[in-house]
């Protein structure tokens, strides 16, 4: 393709995006554009499915039968959406076994408030309202996202996740209006998981590389900053409806912004837990290679018996 | 639906030996749900693939609304203060009916597979013969669990045959499977003495009469996925009466220790 040829098909592509076209996986689209939709959607689904084991955690220590079971739905709904996503970035030419190896060596990254361990079972609707609630805020501009099979895919995600939010802010809830012990119980854990839900909407806009970028494709429509806004300023009243202290002194209502104010947030903890020095990233990371490679003479048996049946099935066809 | 065999008389639940053999009689059934749900449930994120793991989880659930209803009509027929949540998490491990099968440990695939076919064609004969119960909450229980227990007979079927026909490796971990497992099948058809005044009743199915249909299904999957039918001189039995395996009371510290640890909390 000559250079002009190109350059009126980039054209059109930042035309379809400005008009709210999608993009389909057969339309023509920049190497780039194709390379971060695989990051960001396989990051996604990743996220997903390490998303399962903090609350897989939990499942044979649930404290009744309803919670053992909105906890198993709650976690199969992550396995799906983990199944949505990886088909969604199949579409970009790779491969689910290829974004599995990214994950398993390392390579590709997920959601670093999975590194951090659930404790009680407390952490289960801690979880829920926070850590699926700060999903919610990153994932609902997605819905209209460019990428036609992305867009789709979380259109479904969020449904779940909202419904996930309020299943954990129920749990809450019960806790709160419980014993003694179990309100400390839910105070404690939203005072582990208060600044990892910080975390989880990124970095601060300064320091934050691929932002401008991630606008043009919608792949982002606000800042971090701006989203982390957002989420203290819905979350500080739920908290104050369950009876709980946000473990932020500073914050405090701002009436002249409209906002709230808050504390400086540990960035190097951060860091840290992204760059794989977490309480649990070797742990999260271990118990997914596990299950793969343990997995791996089922996958081959199922395969094997697959082309045994197509090859009796032509067999008994030419045989005829 | 379908109608009962039988007619039960309406005094009958007025005797109070008749109401603790019911009661008894339905642990029975419900334990095991109860049981394998919980096995299933700890194998939740650790699959093969999502597809199974998705799968799997589902029959967890599936297992675990059975327990919920069925627990749900033990606590009525009690007409004490007692809950779903009583009966399933503060029972003493002796007072758990749960045969020795679906207390197993989840070894590797196979032999979740394997324990899960071993029971699912004993439950869908189960809950297919249940809907003709002289109990009408147990046939309405029965029919809302019949496509359930045959949709998991097909999934663990299935994987059955690929396991068995699929790689020497796969067959090999699965005959392994089979072979030690076969010791706890014969459990499922045995009867306590509430379950015969049940059966007399005709409020619980005679499993016994199906017993050699049960082996000869089983039997015949197996043949088809290429696996030897093992041959035993005695079976297993114990947990239906109350002496479990060795895991039961780790199933059970784990299932029990959010309500022992927090007695009298709701959640
Ligand atoms: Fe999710
Ligand atoms: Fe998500
Ligand atoms: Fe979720």
């Amino acid at each position: 393709m000559s250079e002009a040829e190109i350059k009126s098909l980039e054209a059109q592509f930042d035309a379809k995006i400005a008009n709210d076209q999608k993009i389909e996986p057969k339309d023509w689209m920049p190497e780039k554009y194709r390379k971060t939709h695989i990051r960001q959607i396989s990051q996604h689904a990743h996220s997903e499915i390490v998303g399962m084991l903090p609350e897989g955690n939990w499942i044979t220590r649930a404290p009744s039968l309803r919670r053992k079971a909105a906890l198993l739905a709650k976690v199969q709904d992550e396995a799906g959406h983990g199944l949505y996503l990886y088909s969604a970035c199949e579409t970009l030419g790779i491969t689910r076994e290829e974004l599995y190896d990214q994950l398993h060596s390392g390579a590709a990254k997920y959601s670093s408030i999975f590194n951090y361990p659930t404790l009680t079972w407390a952490d289960m609707g801690a979880i829920g309202w926070l850590v699926d609630g700060a999903a919610i805020i990153n994932q609902v501009p997605l819905c209209s996202t460019s990428y036609g099979p992305y867009a789709r895919a979380m259109v479904r995600v969020c449904k779940e996740e909202s419904f996930h939010q309020r299943q954990g802010y129920e749990i809450m809830l019960s806790l709160c209006n419980g014993t003694d012990e179990q309100k400390e119980m839910a105070q404690d854990a939203l005072n582990r998981w208060w600044w990892p839900s910080l975390m989880m909407l990124g970095p601060e806009d300064k320091d934050s590389v691929h932002t401008e970028q991630s606008m043009k494709w919608k792949l982002k429509r606000k800042t971090n900053d701006e989203l982390r806004q957002q989420f203290i300023d819905q979350t500080v009243p739920q908290a104050d409806i369950l009876g709980l202290t946000i473990p932020d002194p500073d914050l405090k209502w701002n009436d002249e912004k409209g906002t709230y104010d808050f504390g400086a947030i540990n960035w190097d903890e951060f860091w840290q837990v992204v760059k794989g020095h977490g309480p649990l990233n070797k742990k999260r990371l271990d118990d997914r290679r596990n299950a793969w490679n343990e997995g791996k003479w089922v996958r081959d048996a199922a395969m094997a018996y697959a082309e045994k049946q197509a090859q009796r099935k032509t067999e008994a066809a030419t045989a005829v | 639906m379908m109608k009962p065999i039988k007619e039960l008389n309406p005094q009958f639940l007025e005797s109070k030996e008749n109401k603790e053999h019911l009661i008894s009689y339905l642990l029975g059934v419900a334990d095991n749900y109860l049981i394998l749900a919980q096995r299933l449930g700890e194998l939740c994120g650790h699959g093969p693939n999502l597809e199974p793991d998705i799968a799997i989880t589902n029959i967890s659930l599936d297992l675990l609304g059975q327990v919920r209803s069925f627990y749900q009509y033990v606590a009525q027929l009690k007409g004490d203060k007692s809950t779903e949540d009583d009966i399933a998490f503060l029972r003493k491990e002796r007072e758990y009916r749960s045969v020795l099968l679906v207390q197993q440990p989840n070894t590797d695939f196979g032999y979740v597979i394997v324990r899960q076919f071993f029971f699912d064609v004993y439950n869908k004969m189960f809950l297919n013969a249940l809907q003709q119960s002289a109990d009408e909450t147990l046939r309405a229980l029965a029919f809302k669990g019949i496509k359930e227990a045959s949709y998991h007979e097909r999934f663990s079927g299935d994987w059955l045959k690929r396991l068995g026909d699929g790689t020497v490796e796969s067959k090999q971990r699965v005959q392994q499977a089979v072979n030690d497992l076969w010791v706890f099948t014969d459990e499922l058809f045995h009867s306590s003495k509430a379950d015969d005044a049940m059966i007399t009743a005709g409020v619980a199915p005679d499993m016994l009469q199906l017993r050699e249909y049960y082996y000869e299904k089983v039997e015949n999957l197996l043949t088809e996925a290429t696996l030897e039918i093992p041959e035993v001189p005695y079976f297993q039995k114990g947990g239906k009466e109350g002496l479990h395996s060795e895991y039961m009371g780790y199933i059970l510290s784990e299932m029990q220790y959010m309500q022992r640890a927090y007695p009298n909390s709701r959640w």
